[in-house]
């Protein structure tokens, strides 16, 4: 953890994107496989789009209109450190997840791994991208089969891959994942209801590991856990990132837990990126407004520190990501909204009052009127 | 175990003339294939008349148990309420006929349920839901009903009432519906609320406001109000005063802000600081070791000693009382206590 260091701030959001031109499958497979050093950017999404359709009709389907569920999102995972990525239900998180995971086909938009944009891949270049984002799932009752023991289930990534583990050798890896992830190698044979909710996910983890992934997607990976197991599991992943050299996009939305992990942190709204930076600069120095009620709403566990504590409540709920806002997306809750944020679309940047400055608050937010406030302090 | 009684040490409710809840010694256990699972085992507490006591527990913990024997809406079989006394207004509810608890629920208590959702029925209108509290128990006519309805959806502030009283709960989002729900139990003007996770399965800005929306209708209505839920922070904007429970124990109560900064409870402990903090990165986080028990086998002793760091002999054996816990000079603190065997070295170090 130590030289993963929160002031390194000089790395931006979004950097140049080098792409790799791969003429053959097999060059292409080489540059995937190829290793990327620490703190170089592993996953590059660049204007990322999914729209699903709404369509009319039962013979004659018609469209009639799309839910912009990830409207034009663009962020940096480096290689060895944990993104967060927050926002209420329906902001797009967990699309973006299955995108990277290419479960989704993205409508518009590009995601760059080691330099192959893996929404065009096919064949065999797709299927070792595949084995190096890997994802664990939020509940841990319905993500694993309870048909199948706990040797098949962290097993059967290999029969996709067998390659990783040859057949013989299978009994014994999955043993060492137990293992890794502390559980008694002994239970291999037991069967997931005989398992708590933390050992489950344990097992998740254990999957997410079998291929030996570079990057781990963790689509709410504890909220499903009692307040005591959430610890351990938050434990075992920062030893394991440790330990395996894993990047991590972390959503989730307890914003406690993820500035608790995360390196860096983008707040999502309605199929956009609000605001992205470290964890000091987002959560010590948020300028977008959105930001600073998610925050501000926070339940502490102090309620001395809760008194001190300015609180933004907002009225009304997210609008349909159907038929969303014009300009600026949160302007229908928003308490600085004018004119000009209803026919303009503030764009993703370092504000301009801010900007070559020497300051936290100089980290990329996308809002016309961006002014820092700290919300989560006592005064 | 020996009752300490809790009504002793509870702060002086803001209305005169006794708790308007009393649980004594509640004992609730189910027959399951595995053997018998207790759930609750000895449980006191007490509720006056405009106070929010708030319930902590993680799942298993037996607190949602304890709300539904308050309810009356617990399945027996295969529950079983083997012992225990729960006092509404001076008169034991166990004791009463089904018939006289039907016409407490609902009317007297009401409860608020996690997922509204599933709680509302999806082929009827919110608000012939809202108006048939008033037309099964006021026997009003379905016009009157349904303009009670649409007060009531203003007095939770859902924007645009009399036009949405016809609209089916999936028309509404999910912080909308909450307040449907909230709007349904506080209908007959209850004496007592018990609201179990309200917020859990919404986002966090709009658990704000439902909390907010919660809190100012008890002031209000000088409602009792029993708040159950996993999550600190929740408990900590609203509570008066907090009863912790694990594996079906209170193991330690406080009036809210006491139990924050000291807490007398290895467990409370251990809950507080594996909770990473939104003001500060903290290193890496305090993680209780191990489980919480199978409730058909539950440790003899002290339920906690094997997750417990400061566990001795005597922790195996004796199951420790709720004792009063005072200032390390002997000085009364109101209101807390902490079923430790080691409560003195917990909260004084």
């Amino acid at each position: 953890m130590a030289e993963r260091s929160p002031e390194d701030e000089a790395t931006p959001n979004v950097s140049e994107v080098e792409v790799v031109d791969a003429a053959t499958e097999s060059e292409a497979v080489a540059a995937i496989e190829a290793p990327v050093h620490r703190g170089e950017p592993i996953l590059q999404v660049r204007n990322l789009v999914k729209h699903f359709p709404l369509t009319q009709g039962i013979v004659i389907k018609r469209q009639i209109g799309a839910v912009k569920a990830v409207d034009g999102v663009s962020f940096d995972l480096h290689q060895g450190e944990t993104l967060g990525i927050v926002g209420e239900s329906g902001c797009g998180k967990s699309t973006v997840a299955k995108l990277l995971m290419t479960l989704e086909k993205a409508t518009a938009g590009e995601v760059f791994y080691k330099g192959q944009d893996i929404t065009k891949l096919s064949g065999r270049a797709l299927k070792a991208v595949r084995r190096n984002i890997q994802m664990v799932f939020q509940d841990p009752y319905t993500s694993l089969n309870p048909r199948m023991t706990v040797g098949d289930i962290i097993g059967e990534p290999f029969d996709i891959h067998p390659e990783v583990a040859p057949k013989g050798d299978r009994r014994r890896k999955v043993q060492e994942l137990l293992d890794v992830v502390g559980l008694n190698p002994e239970y291999i044979n037991r069967y997931p209801h005989q398992f708590s909710g933390g050992q489950r996910q344990r097992i998740g983890i254990a999957r997410g590991l079998a291929l030996n992934p570079e990057v781990i997607i963790c689509d709410e990976p504890v909220s499903a856990l009692d307040v005591s197991v959430q610890a351990q599991v938050i434990n075992l992943m920062e030893k394991l990132q440790d330990e395996f050299n894993l990047s991590y996009i972390f959503i989730a939305h307890d914003l406690s837990i993820v500035r608790h992990i995360s390196d860096r942190v983008g707040v999502m709204y309605l199929g956009k990126m609000a605001e992205i930076g470290t964890d000091t600069q987002i959560y010590d120095h948020p300028t977008h407004p959105y930001t600073q009620a998610l925050l501000s709403a926070v339940p502490v566990p102090d309620p001395e520190a809760r008194e001190g504590r300015e609180r933004i409540i907002l009225t009304g709920d997210v609008p349909s990501p159907a038929n969303p806002p014009s300009g600026c997306r949160f302007r229908t809750r928003c308490w600085k909204a004018q004119d000009k944020c209803a026919t303009e679309e503030p764009l993703l940047a370092v504000p301009e009052r801010f900007a070559g400055q020497d300051t936290p608050a100089a980290h990329e937010s996308a809002c016309h009127f961006a002014e820092e406030k700290d919300v989560v302090h006592a005064v | 175990m020996t009752i300490l009684d809790m009504t002793a040490d509870v702060p002086a409710p803001r209305d005169a003339g006794g708790p308007l809840l009393e649980v004594r010694d509640l004992h609730v256990e189910f027959h399951t294939r595995d053997g018998v699972a207790k759930a609750v085992n000895g449980v006191n507490y007490t509720v006056s008349a405009g106070e929010t006591l708030a319930v902590l527990g993680e799942s298993g913990s037996g607190k949602s148990v304890t709300a539904q024997a308050i309810m009356g809406i617990l399945d027996m079989p295969p529950g079983r309420i083997p012992q225990g006394e729960i006092f509404f207004h001076g008169q034991d509810m166990l004791k009463m006929s089904g018939e006289e608890r039907r016409k407490i629920r609902g009317r007297q208590i009401a409860m608020i349920f996690q997922d509204a959702l599933s709680s509302l029925n999806p082929v009827l209108s919110v608000g012939y839901q809202l108006g048939e509290m008033f037309r099964v128990h006021q026997g009003l006519s379905k016009k009157e009903a349904k303009a009670k309805a649409i007060e009531l959806m203003d007095r939770v502030r859902i924007p645009a009432a009399r036009e949405r009283v016809n609209d089916y709960p999936h028309q509404f989002s999910g912080g909308m519906r909450q307040r449907i729900m909230i709007a349904m139990a506080l209908a007959l003007e209850p004496d007592l609320i018990i609201a179990d996770e309200p917020t859990t399965a919404l986002d966090v800005t709009v658990q704000a406001q439902v909390m907010d929306l919660l809190a100012e209708l008890q002031r209000e209505y000088n409602m009792g109000l029993i708040l159950i839920t996993h999550d600190l922070g929740v408990v900590a904007d609203v509570a008066d005063k907090i009863a912790v429970m694990y594996a079906g124990r209170i193991v330690e109560t406080a009036p809210v802000h006491e139990l924050y900064k000291r807490p007398a409870h290895p467990y409370t402990k251990g809950l507080l600081d594996s909770i990473p903090r939104l003001d500060q990165k903290g290193q890496e986080l305090y993680a209780i070791k191990g489980l919480p028990p199978n409730l058909t086998r539950i440790p003899t002793g002290c339920a906690f000693n094997p997750r417990c760091a400061m566990a001795q002999d005597i922790c195996r054996t004796e199951i420790p009382a709720l004792h009063p816990v005072t200032e390390r000079d002997g000085g009364e603190l109101v209101g807390r206590g902490s079923a430790c065997h080691f409560w003195k070295e917990t909260i004084h170090g």
